[in-house]
């Protein structure tokens, strides 16, 4: 058997076991199965336009024709919720995307190659580091100009070390374990034992860290949108729609922000709850 | 101070040096990188006139090497002298000048809350008992999902609408009114962190309450709360301080969301404004200042963890 395959067994007597033991696990995969199909469905699932104004009456609670409620646009707030899920998620989705990618070669290439290549990327991760993730947006929107984009790849790179750090330390440990000589000694080559050894050896551990990354991704991608500078309105962005909100928050009438910021806060504690359970699967131990 | 200490000392003012150089030439090839002309990127949204490109190229003293246009610029930030803000009409200094003191208010505020009853709830967690220990491990589960921005239309809801106990706008004059104005600012601010710390300390309580130290301590016969002071909470304080330095300096950027929120004119919501009309002398500048915040808080936790535990500080053969 191979190491995937070995892992891949251990998936699914995890996956059982936590579903018998903890029912919080399986409430977590439903939300996140949820917003996965919001976003793939939701323009088409969404009842009424989202961008369309007075399809109700103004700020209204919700009720049987408007089950969140309408915007003090009359815009329907269910169906940009619905709208909204798919920019909302794919934003996070790039960012842990790259800077898995990014940060598991980095670590890697420092941990295998040790001296100099090893100082030169710690002074990297050092460096992108001490930039924290947001004024790395924000610089990015300076430059750019409004809009997601900037945002999300200035993201993707302030995530980097976080993720190189993770694996570097792995791959040093994994790299001085027994087996890795036995491979050299048996004339295994690099390529070979990089590949098929020690990346799959790592694998859990990026997960966990990925699964993490992204509740922290939404967070800060959704921050930059309430700042106003990431999505444009009218975009149904939940970010966008939260900062919106607020005149009508005041005015009384919440549903304009509470309803989105109810699905980032979901979404977010699902993947949480996820994460943790995934990190506790990659330690090879029990809570 | 023993020698380990020294070592760390002078090894991470070395290494604060160095990473402060490097941050400092990528906020300063922000100019470079943005698309188009330079000069129309240290003008800003706005369009410049042939006497303010002038003005612009001699400032920035664009038409010499870039190496000398850093060292211009990095030479002008270290002297006082922060630049121009062509979109604001005035100095950078005159316009970030006002805004530190709110802002640094709001941070300190929010630091008090996180420290008081984020490290509080760990310890209770970790101390009395599972009931305790399992409602702190739900509140932290949901408090960790709960961004800046969630809590701060939460309490602008209850507060505004339903209770008024507490302004929700603006940032208030002097001292005891602005503490006033900033508290749901700073709450909506330290909710995260609080669950953040409450999770760290609890670890790092429960891991040397396990440790024989304590034990045999107990078994001296030294009371209970002097075996905690002394014993347990000291041993885990390390642990709670690396994350510190991080944090504080964290919430110098977050500290935009509240602001925003809030309509606080602090540093933050000057950041995000000039960012938004794309006045990058303003943002390099404040970019830089997050950045030396940053680092050097990053460098005193680390400092600190050194003279508690100089254990930490020798060198390590997997660190």
């Amino acid at each position: 058997m191979s190491v995937a395959q070995l892992a891949g067994g251990r998936v699914a007597a995890v996956v059982r076991r936590a579903a018998t033991r903890d029912p919080l696990v399986i409430a977590a995969v439903v939300v996140v199965v949820g917003v996965a199909v919001m976003a793939v469905f939701g323009s088409a699932l969404a009842p009424y336009d989202p961008n369309a104004i007075y399809v109700g009456p103004v700020s209204a609670a919700p009720s049987l024709a408007h089950p969140f409620g309408t915007d003090d646009l009359g815009r329907d707030i269910l169906s940009r919720v619905l709208a909204g899920t798919a920019p909302s998620v794919l934003g996070p989705v790039i960012v842990v995307l790259v800077s898995s990618l990014a940060g598991a070669a980095l670590g890697i290439t420092a941990a295998w190659f040790g001296g100099a290549v090893d100082g030169i990327a710690s002074r990297l991760i050092e460096l992108i580091f001490a930039i924290p993730g947001l004024v790395l947006a924000v610089l990015a929107v300076a430059m750019f100009g409004k809009g997601l984009l900037a945002p999300t790849l200035a993201l993707a790179i302030a995530y980097i070390p976080i993720v190189a750090r993770l694996i570097r330390a792995g791959a040093r440990q994994e790299l001085g374990r027994p087996y890795m000589a036995a491979l050299r000694i048996q004339g295994v080559g690099s390529a070979a034992i990089c590949f098929r050894h020690l990346v799959p050896a790592l694998l859990p551990a990026l997960f966990a860290q990925t699964t993490i990354g992204f509740g922290y991704a939404m967070l800060d991608l959704a921050a930059i949108s309430f700042l106003g500078l990431g999505a444009q309105p009218p975009a149904s962005d939940w970010g966008v729609m939260i900062a919106g909100g607020q005149p009508a928050l005041i005015a009384g009438a919440p549903e304009q922000s509470m309803f989105p910021a109810l699905f980032v806060v979901l979404t977010v504690l699902a993947v949480n709850v996820l994460g943790a359970r995934v990190t506790t699967w990659a330690e090879g131990g029990e809570r | 101070m023993n020698a380990g200490v020294v070592r760390t000392l002078a090894g991470k003012l070395g290494e604060l040096a160095l990473t402060l150089f490097l941050a400092s030439v990528v906020i300063f090839s922000a100019v470079l990188l943005t698309p188009g002309d330079p000069v129309a990127a240290l003008a800003g949204g706005i369009r410049p006139t042939p006497e303010l490109i002038e003005a612009i190229r001699a400032q920035h003293h664009l038409d010499d090497p870039v190496w000398q246009q850093y060292l211009h610029w990095v030479g002008g930030v270290l002297t006082g002298d922060l630049g121009t803000s062509f979109v604001y009409k005035t100095d950078v200094a005159a316009l970030i000048a006002p805004r530190i003191g709110v802002t640094v208010l709001l941070v300190v505020y929010t630091a008090v809350l996180i420290a008081i009853f984020g490290i509080g709830s760990g310890v209770l967690a970790a101390t009395r008992g599972p009931k305790a220990d399992r409602a702190v491990l739900i509140g932290t589960s949901i408090g960790m999902a709960m961004p800046t921005f969630v809590v701060a239309i939460l309490l602008i809801w209850v507060f505004a609408r339903v209770l008024g106990w507490f302004p929700v706008y603006g940032a208030g004059d002097g001292f005891a009114d602005m503490a006033y104005h900033l508290t749901l600012p700073a709450i909506s601010l330290a909710v995260l962190y609080i669950a953040f710390f409450s999770r760290i300390t609890r670890g790092a309580v429960v891991g040397q309450l396990h440790s024989e130290h304590v034990d045999t301590a107990r078994v001296r016969g030294i009371p209970r709360s002097q075996v905690f002071r002394r014993h347990v909470f000291l041993n885990a304080s390390p642990q709670i301080l690396a994350v510190s330095g991080v944090t504080v300096a964290g919430l110098f950027a977050t500290s935009a969301i509240a602001e925003q929120a809030f309509g606080i004119g602090g540093l933050g919501s000057l950041l995000t404004e000039a960012a938004a009309r794309k006045d990058l002398p303003v943002v390099q500048v404040i970019s830089l200042l997050l950045v030396v915040v940053f680092v050097v808080l990053n460098a005193v936790a680390d400092i600190a963890i050194a003279v508690i535990d100089p254990d930490s500080a020798k060198p390590r053969r997997n660190a």
